[in-house]
C-alpha cells in the first residue's frame, strides 16, 4: 500500500514539476506557443491533449507485450491518431467555435512528442494502472503550462482573462470573462509568436528560480551531514 | 575594464569604457540638436525620459541581482542605449512607447543575458524592433519637418504631445501630421516605397513637398550632422573604419545597381545614403563593440550585410526604415562571422584554422 502511494506521489511530482513536459522535456512546445494566445484557446487544447495521452497511455500498456519492438513506433501512433480523430470529431461536435479557432492544431497533437515520448518511455514499459496516472499528470503538468503562458499573454495582450470561454464551457460560461483593465493600444507583442516565446523563456527562467530557492533550503536543512558526504575524509 | 590604444608601441592611451561610451554619445549631439531644430522639441523630451528609465532600470536590475548598483550606472552604457533609443523612435510618440522601450532594452536584451559585454543583441536596436511589432501605429507616426508643418509646435506643445497625444492647443497627433498641403505625410522613405509599390515612377513620387532636398526634406541634414560625429570618432579612434565603411559601401553599391537597372523604380544612391537613418546606423549603432564582430575581416562582412539587408528592406520590406531589423539580423550572424574569419596566430600558416 504504501508502496504504491509513493508511486502514485512520484509520478505526480514527476508530472507536474521535476519532469514537466513543458518547462522541462520542452516536449510540444509548437502547439504550446501557438495557441496560447487565450486562457480559453490553452485549456481547450490542454484538455484535448490531456484526454489523447491517458486513451494512448492505457492502449499501449494494454498491448506493450503484444507489439513486436521493430514495429513498436509506428502502432503507437497509429493508436494516438485514432484517439485525436475521435477528440477532433467530439470537439467539432460539441465545442465548434472552439474548434474553428485551435484549427490544424487539433489533428497535430498527433505530432506531439510529449504524447509519443511518454507512451515511448513509460506506457511501453509500465502496467495499465501507473501508465493512466503517469498520462494524467503529465497531461495536467502540460495544461498548467499551457493555461499559464495563455494567462500572461491573454492579460497582457488585451487585459482580458477567460475570454470566449463560452466557446468552451457553454453559453453560461460567458460570464465568467473578467476584464482586468482596458487600454487604447493594444500589448501586440505578447499576442504574436516573439511574445510567446519570450514568455516561455520568463516561465522557464521562474521554474528553475524555485528549483534553486528549494535546492538552498534543502542545504541549509541537512547541513553538516552533507558536507561529510562530500568530504574526502573516511 | 579599459581598451588599449595603441598608434605605436610607446603611445598608449588608455580608455576606460566610461569613456568611450560617453565620447559617442557626445559624438552624436551635433544629429540630436539639428533633429530636435528640423522635427520639434519632441526628441530632446524622448530623450530624458529614456535616460531616467535606462538609469532607473538598470539599477533595479542591479539590486535585484544584489550587485553593486553604481559602477554599471557610471559607465554610460545604458545612458547610450536610452540615447539611441530616443533618437530613433518618432518625437511625438507617447510617453509610455519610450519608458516600455528602454526598460525592454536594458532589463531584456542586456541584463537577462549578463550585463554589459554579454548580450547578442544591440539593446536599442532590439527594444526599437520589440516597439515596432508591438505599437505599429504610434511607432509610424513622424511628422513632416517643422518647415512643412501646418501648426508649428513650440517647447510646452512639444510636452502636451508626448505626454497626451495632443498639443496644448488641443490639435491631435494626426491633425499636427497634416502637412501644409493639407496632406497628411509620413517619411520621405515611407512615402517613397509606397509610391513604387503603387506603380507611380519616382519622378512623378519626388514632386511632392515631403521630398524637397536631395534625401527628403530634413533628413539630409540630420544625416550630415550624423556623418559628422561619426567622423570625429573616427578620428579619436573610438570607433574602426571598417564597419562604417562596409555598411555604407555596400548600400551604396547595392543601390547603384539597382538604380542603374531601373532609374525610374529606385531611388538614387544619394537618397539611400542620406536619409531615414543611414548614417546614423553606420556610425553608432553597427559599431556597438559588444554585439559587433570582432576581427578585422569579419567587420567588414558584418558591415557589408547590414548594408545590404538595409537595401533589402527598404526596398521590399513593409516598414518605415530597414536598419534596426538589418542590425539584428546582423548580430544573429556574428558568431558564424567570427568563427570563420579568425585571423591567423602568429607562427601559424595562413591556411586551415589552428594548424
Amino acid at each position: 500500500m504504501s508502496d504504491n502511494t509513493n508511486t502514485l506521489r512520484e509520478l505526480t511530482v514527476q508530472g507536474l514539476w521535476r519532469n514537466n513536459p513543458g518547462l522541462v522535456q520542452l516536449l510540444g512546445l509548437c502547439p504550446l506557443l501557438a495557441v496560447t494566445g487565450t486562457v480559453t484557446n490553452a485549456l481547450g487544447l490542454g484538455f484535448a491533449t490531456l484526454l489523447v495521452l491517458l486513451g494512448s497511455n492505457i492502449v499501449v500498456s494494454l498491448v506493450r507485450n503484444l507489439v513486436p519492438s521493430e514495429i513498436r513506433i509506428p502502432v503507437f501512433v497509429l493508436i494516438i491518431a485514432s484517439f485525436v480523430t475521435v477528440i477532433q470529431l467530439l470537439m467539432n461536435a460539441f465545442t465548434f467555435g472552439l474548434y474553428q479557432s485551435l484549427g490544424i492544431f487539433i489533428p497535430l497533437i498527433v505530432t506531439n512528442c510529449a504524447i509519443i515520448g511518454r507512451a515511448e518511455a513509460f506506457a511501453s514499459k509500465n502496467a495499465v494502472i501507473p501508465s493512466a496516472i503517469d498520462a494524467l499528470m503529465m497531461g495536467l503538468g502540460f495544461m498548467l503550462v499551457l493555461v499559464a503562458l495563455g494567462a500572461m499573454r491573454e492579460i497582457l495582450g488585451q487585459g482580458t482573462l477567460f475570454d470566449g470561454a463560452d466557446l468552451l464551457l457553454g453559453n453560461w460560461a460567458a460570464v465568467l470573462r473578467i476584464e482586468l483593465f482596458s487600454l487604447d493600444t493594444q500589448f501586440l507583442l505578447a499576442m504574436l509568436p516573439p511574445g510567446a516565446f519570450i514568455g516561455m523563456g520568463l516561465l522557464i527562467a521562474l521554474k528553475n528560480l524555485i528549483d534553486a530557492k528549494l535546492q538552498q533550503r534543502q542545504d541549509q536543512a541537512v547541513g553538516i551531514t552533507r558536507a561529510r558526504v562530500t568530504g574526502a575524509a573516511q | 575594464m579599459s581598451f588599449k590604444i595603441a598608434s605605436s608601441p610607446h603611445n598608449r592611451v588608455n580608455r576606460s569604457t566610461a569613456n568611450l561610451m560617453l565620447l559617442v554619445a557626445i559624438a552624436a549631439l551635433p544629429g540630436i540638436l539639428v533633429q530636435a531644430v528640423l522635427f520639434g522639441y519632441g526628441v530632446l523630451i524622448q530623450l530624458l525620459l529614456a535616460i531616467v528609465t535606462a538609469w532607473a532600470a538598470e539599477a533595479l536590475t542591479m539590486q535585484l541581482r544584489k550587485k553593486p548598483v553604481l559602477p554599471p550606472l557610471k559607465d554610460h552604457s545604458a545612458l547610450l542605449t536610452g540615447l539611441l533609443l530616443a533618437i530613433a523612435i518618432p518625437p511625438y510618440a507617447p510617453w509610455w512607447l519610450i519608458v516600455i522601450g528602454t526598460f525592454f532594452a536594458v532589463v531584456i536584451v542586456k541584463q537577462l543575458y549578463g550585463g554589459l559585454g554579454n548580450n547578442l543583441f544591440n539593446p536599442a536596436m532590439a527594444a526599437y524592433v520589440m516597439l515596432l511589432i508591438a505599437f505599429p501605429l504610434q511607432m509610424t507616426q513622424w511628422l513632416p519637418p517643422a518647415s512643412l508643418q501646418s501648426d508649428s509646435l513650440n517647447l510646452s506643445d512639444a510636452v502636451c504631445a508626448v505626454f497626451s497625444q495632443f498639443s496644448c492647443s488641443g490639435f491631435s497627433i494626426s491633425q499636427l501630421q497634416t502637412g501644409i498641403d493639407g496632406i497628411s505625410m509620413a517619411t520621405p522613405l515611407d512615402t517613397l516605397r509606397t509610391d513604387l509599390t503603387a506603380g507611380k515612377t519616382l519622378t512623378e513620387s519626388l514632386q511632392q513637398p515631403v521630398f524637397y532636398g536631395i534625401a527628403g526634406a530634413g533628413w539630409l541634414w540630420v544625416n550630415l550632422a550624423y556623418l559628422a560625429g561619426g567622423l570625429v570618432l573616427l578620428k579619436l579612434n573610438v570607433i574602426g573604419w571598417r564597419i562604417p565603411l562596409a555598411v555604407l559601401g555596400s548600400l551604396f553599391i547595392f543601390s547603384t545597381l539597382s538604380w542603374l537597372a531601373a532609374a525610374d523604380s529606385n531611388p538614387s544612391p544619394l537618397f539611400q545614403l542620406f536619409s531615414g537613418a543611414t548614417m546614423l546606423a553606420a556610425f553608432f549603432i553597427a559599431t556597438d563593440p559588444v554585439s559587433a564582430s570582432t576581427t578585422n575581416k569579419g567587420r567588414l562582412l558584418y558591415g557589408a550585410l547590414i548594408g545590404f539587408m538595409i537595401f533589402i528592406i527598404r526596398k521590399y520590406g513593409g516598414y518605415p526604415d530597414g536598419v534596426a531589423f538589418a542590425v539584428l539580423l546582423a548580430n544573429m550572424a556574428v558568431p558564424l562571422i567570427d568563427y570563420y574569419t579568425r585571423p591567423r596566430t602568429y607562427g601559424h600558416k595562413a591556411k586551415g584554422t589552428g594548424k
